[in-house]
């Protein structure tokens, strides 16, 4: 009886194990299937590469270069925010915060995560950028600048915890030998602490990108939308997920439309997908330095 | 079995006694996304009010709601434009009677920061800003400033009547700031100087300035006698006189209460 109950709780396990194999595995079939019609009626060359996105004009075009350099442009602006925000906060919570300190710091940053993006979103559009359009004089205050800012502050957590974990992870053994052979506290985290900790922090800003590239709300609340290839970053933009989440509810089910949606949505995985890979792969070699097995 | 019975003896029953006012008939509304709301709420409030009423409501396309009642797939056609000559003689060949109900108008109206002191503008020249001719408000009488152009994502329906009226449909500048509803619109236009956005006449307020078209205002009445150029009526198509729930339907939408949801949507009633 007990072993018969024992097997029924394995394979319920195991089915829920797998259920999320079987979730992406759906996913990434839909999104192939929906997305793959539109290359009949445009290149795939024409459609990464174009540089008009008039979906919906007669004839339409369907270029997708500026949604493209719009999300990358406002990704590597969320980055300059991110990346000393984060690894700033995760050396200063590891080194110097005291116990009281990091007992307040920790939760907030994790509290920081967890607010929902519509309220960063409304924050951006009614706080932020009417700041930024008054201190730079600019036309208009939705742009990639402003939604550079938000996102930055909405990945810090993500890089901030995994940098910190990453600090945590240095054996001790690394610290003593560093100060036994004389070298300062300075000296030790730049030379021995920062390098061995350096792809575990690599992996927390990868998976900040990651974070900031599929973000969706905010971005549309505070990108401005114009669909060209930006030349300053106090142009308004039209990042990837903006364009999906503007479009698909009026686009008509199975036009050419609604499949180059689809194919955006194709693109958008693919790149975070590749993200994932190399957060997944710079975090194995982490491990291997410092003599972790797993 | 015995609803069984009942749902097969019945529309029986009805067909026998030729009623026209049969309650709980299907009724199928295809056609304009821009119709899309008021039909959506007006079904929804509609069977609220009638327990046996079964109203479906697609969107599709003007074009494709009145090529669908030709075909008589659907009872109710929603259309942002008349039909068409060629549309209204195919329908003859077909045995076809349509018949035009205007459920609403649809007015667009610009609007700029209240700063602005630019009164008006002429549809040609709403038309080379949106174009991307002009891009400095000298250049329609006003001060020297960057016109920042705001527009509405280009599936809504709010932008196909405004690419209609106002563009003629020629392209609306790469650069103009997307929105994707009027609220925003309107909230981005009342925190931007240089500005200019439209809005359905629902979404005027006092933050925002409406201006003259051809030197006429928009407004209500403007819209209901025909002097405002950028408004348009929007029609439901039914195949010959309606009877029955469509009947029902489309008086519950010419009442109070049905007008009541148009304004609700953005749109002007017809009283």
């Amino acid at each position: 009886m007990n072993k018969r109950k024992e097997r029924i709780i394995r394979y319920l396990f195991t089915a829920l194990a797998f259920a999320s194999l079987v979730f992406l595995v759906g996913i990434v079939f839909v999104l192939f299937r929906e997305a793959l019609p539109i290359f009949g009626k445009v290149s795939p060359k024409a459609f990464l590469l174009g540089k008009s996105w008039y979906p919906t004009s007669s004839p339409p075009e369907f270029g997708i270069l500026p949604l493209i350099l719009a999300s990358l442009w406002v990704t590597l602006g969320a980055l300059v925010i991110c990346v000393p925000l984060g690894v700033g906060s995760a050396l200063y919570l590891h080194e110097l915060a005291g116990p009281r300190q990091r007992a307040l710091l920790k939760p907030v940053i994790e509290i920081l995560a967890s607010v929902p993006s519509i309220v960063y979103g409304f924050f951006g559009m009614v706080i932020l950028a009417p700041f930024l359009q008054d201190t730079f004089n600019l036309p208009i205050g939705l742009c990639a600048l402003t939604t550079s800012i938000i996102l930055g502050v909405m990945a810090t957590p993500t890089v901030a915890s995994i940098a910190e974990d990453a600090l945590s992870y240095v054996p001790r053994s690394f610290r003593e030998a560093s100060f036994a052979v004389g070298a300062d506290r300075w000296q030790t985290l730049t030379k021995v602490i920062i390098p061995a900790a350096g792809s575990g922090i690599s992996t927390g800003i990868i998976l900040g990108m990651s974070r900031a590239i599929g973000e969706t709300m905010t971005v549309l609340m505070v990108a401005g939308g114009s669909a060209v290839i930006p030349h300053s970053i106090f142009d308004p933009v039209r990042p990837m997920t903006a364009a999906i989440a503007a479009e698909m509810g009026e686009a008509p089910v199975g036009s050419d439309h609604y499949h180059a949606l689809f194919a955006i949505a194709l693109m958008l995985f693919l790149i975070t997908f590749a993200f994932n890979i190399a957060a997944e792969l710079i975090s194995r070699r982490f491990r291997l330095k410092l003599g972790l097995s797993r | 079995m015995k609803t069984m019975m009942k749902l097969m003896v019945m529309p029986a029953l009805a067909i026998a006694l030729g009623a026209p006012a049969f309650a709980g008939q299907k009724v199928v509304l295809e056609g304009s996304t821009t119709v899309l709301p008021i039909a959506q709420r007006a079904a929804e409030d509609f069977m609220k009010l009638h327990k046996d009423a079964d109203i479906s409501v697609r969107g599709g396309g003007s074009g494709v709601g009145i090529a669908s009642i030709l075909d008589g797939a659907c009872d109710i056609a929603d259309s942002s434009r008349a039909i068409q000559p060629e549309e209204v003689a195919e329908g003859k060949k077909r045995g076809k009677d349509i018949k035009p109900f205007v459920v609403a108008m649809d007015g667009i109206a610009p609007v700029v920061h209240p700063s602005n002191p630019v009164k008006g503008l002429t549809k040609e020249q709403i038309k080379n800003i949106y174009t991307g001719k002009f891009s400095n408000w000298s250049e329609v009488g006003g001060p020297d400033l960057k016109i920042v152009v705001i527009s509405r994502d280009s599936s809504s329906g709010t932008f196909e009547a405004f690419n209609e009226l106002v563009l003629n449909k020629e392209k609306v500048r790469a650069d103009a700031i997307m929105q994707a509803s009027n609220q925003a619109v309107g909230s981005t236009v009342s925190r931007t100087r240089g500005a200019i956005g439209y809005v359905g006449l629902g979404y005027l307020n006092a933050s925002i300035k409406a201006l003259s078209v051809n030197g006429v205002m928009p407004s209500k009445a403007t819209v209901l006698n025909h002097k405002y150029p950028v408004s348009r009526p929007l029609y439901m198509y039914t195949n010959g006189k309606p009877a029955g729930t469509a009947k029902q339907f489309l008086d519950f939408l010419k009442s109070k209460a049905g007008q009541k949801i148009v304004e609700a949507e953005g749109f002007v009633g017809l009283k």
